[in-house]
């Protein structure tokens, strides 16, 4: 049986990792290399590491430092940020990235996603969208540029044609609830989990091992990301996932073996 | 022990090297078809879209080395995701819709690669994340200290299906049995991903560089 996955989330700003709250208001957490090498060692299911300042220029992502970071990682490793061509794409995976996420750049240039997908295969883009509440509350608006600009689209629309386009998972982040620390919007996530047929990764706003239960048990999330809760409180990947087992959800055990594997 | 990673421009090469040389292998990339001679076994990587890859394979002239010095002179290959794809005699992704056969791959375990969907899967595709394998009966070195039940990370649309179940090493669930690992004499392949599977996936490799015969 597949297992929900529990993917911390790595924001990367020019020389470590930040985190913010309703992304703004950045706080520093830390170099980014002890934090991948640490997760690693834990055996985290998967991460996803975002330059979150790269949309900003049109200069090329960092591959350095990229290839850096996936030295020492031996789970999928998901990159994002500033990606607006397919020839990044193919020095990211050499770089060490498994997939590559992509957002801001799209809502310019759709076919950049089945250009990922024809060449990599669709399993190898995530779709990103960050959205606030909008229309009168009763839907939820994308946002650009590390959720500053309205682009106008409603959320499960939007979706909808990033699967068509051959995106191979949707991360669905609430700009309102990140760094809140007070649980995914359910409702988001049930309604862009209803849109599509592909995996839905849930983000913005954990704060306990309960709103990760309650997203993939009532809003029917395949995996569920966060950062703040495992930056700044003691709760761990590890706890998440003893939280969902005993919560009834698949997780992945650690490998046991009789004899070391190293 | 030279072993070579075939590099025939796509896959997640980073990754694939990083894990050997986690295991103080040093690996090979090998950018030539003329060199994978010089190997003493090979690894097939894959990420990619399975008509892309084999039309790299035959372009780069890969596909001949490797009749050549898998099947003729008996080098043992594993071949990961896309890879184990390609080891296949045909599949169904990317190609031509007047080409009922579907895009030629290496032929090397016959059987056809068909969308998940087509094969009767209701479930979220692509089948991404870590998911749990049931390892054949048959006694083979490459599970070596691997229990049933490890849990491994997939992430595929398409699913190969081997005409003999002989050849078919481990099983996943995704609502519905999914090769997960083949296997005929020393030719290898798995769907999920060994070098992004941690320790269980560090083992799986150690394993096939030792070379299992059973």
């Amino acid at each position: 049986m597949l297992k929900v996955r529990v993917i911390p989330t790595l924001l990367w700003k020019q020389f470590g990792l930040v985190k913010g709250v309703g992304f703004d208001s950045w706080r520093r957490v830390g170099p980014v290399l002890p934090a991948i090498k640490v997760y690693n060692q834990r055996e985290v299911d998967e991460l996803i590491l975002v330059d979150i300042v790269a949309h900003q220029s049109e200069d090329d992502p960092d591959f350095e430092s990229i290839d850096e970071f996936g030295q020492d990682c031996f789970v999928p490793l998901t990159v994002g940020g500033g990606i607006a061509r397919i020839d990044q794409v193919q020095r990211l995976l050499r770089a060490g990235a498994d997939k590559v996420c992509v957002n801001t750049s799209v809502y310019v240039r759709p076919e950049l996603i089945s250009e990922i997908a024809k060449r990599h295969g669709a399993q190898c883009v995530v779709a990103s969208i960050d959205v606030r509440a909008d229309f009168g509350g009763r839907d939820w608006q994308c946002f650009s540029h590390a959720g500053l600009q309205p682009t106008g689209h409603k959320v499960c629309e939007w979706a909808r044609e990033l699967e068509d386009l051959g995106a191979g998972e949707i991360l669905i982040t609430s700009v309102e609830r990140d760094g809140t620390l007070q649980g995914y919007d359910l409702q988001l996530i049930e309604a862009v989990v209803s849109a599509v047929k592909i995996p839905v990764i849930a983000s913005g706003g954990a704060g306990t091992y309960q709103h990760m239960v309650d997203a993939v048990k009532q809003a029917g999330a395949s995996a569920v990301a966060a950062a703040s809760m495992f930056h700044f409180t003691e709760q761990t990947p590890a706890g998440a996932k003893a939280a969902l087992w005993a919560a009834g959800v698949p997780v992945r055990k650690p490998f046991l073996n009789s004899d070391a594997a190293r | 022990m030279r072993v070579g990673v075939i590099d025939y421009g796509v896959g997640n090469l980073g990754s694939v090297l990083r894990a050997l040389e986690e295991l103080r292998v040093a690996p090979i990339l090998v950018t030539r078809a003329i060199d994978v001679h010089a190997m003493d076994s090979l690894i097939l990587p894959g990420v990619g879209n399975f008509s892309d890859c084999a039309r790299l394979l035959v372009e780069g002239g890969w596909t001949q080395a490797l009749r050549d010095e898998v099947q003729g002179e008996g080098k043992p290959l594993l071949a990961v995701c896309v890879g184990m794809q390609l080891l296949a005699s045909c599949s169904m992704e990317g190609a031509d819709v007047d080409a009922p056969d579907g895009t030629p791959g290496l032929g090397f375990i016959p059987g056809r690669v068909e969308h998940l969907r087509r094969l009767g899967c209701s479930l979220r595709v692509p089948h991404v994340g870590w998911n749990d394998v049931t390892i054949s009966t048959k006694k083979c070195g490459l599970f070596n200290g691997i229990p049933d039940g490890t849990d491994f990370y997939f992430v595929h649309s398409y699913a190969f299906v081997p005409e003999d179940p002989a050849d078919v090493l481990a099983t996943t669930d995704y609502g519905m049995p999914v090769t997960a690992a083949v296997r005929r004499g020393h030719v290898w392949g798995t769907q999920f991903h060994p070098e992004k599977s941690s320790r269980a996936g560090f083992r799986l490799l150690r394993n096939f560089i030792e070379a299992p015969r059973c």
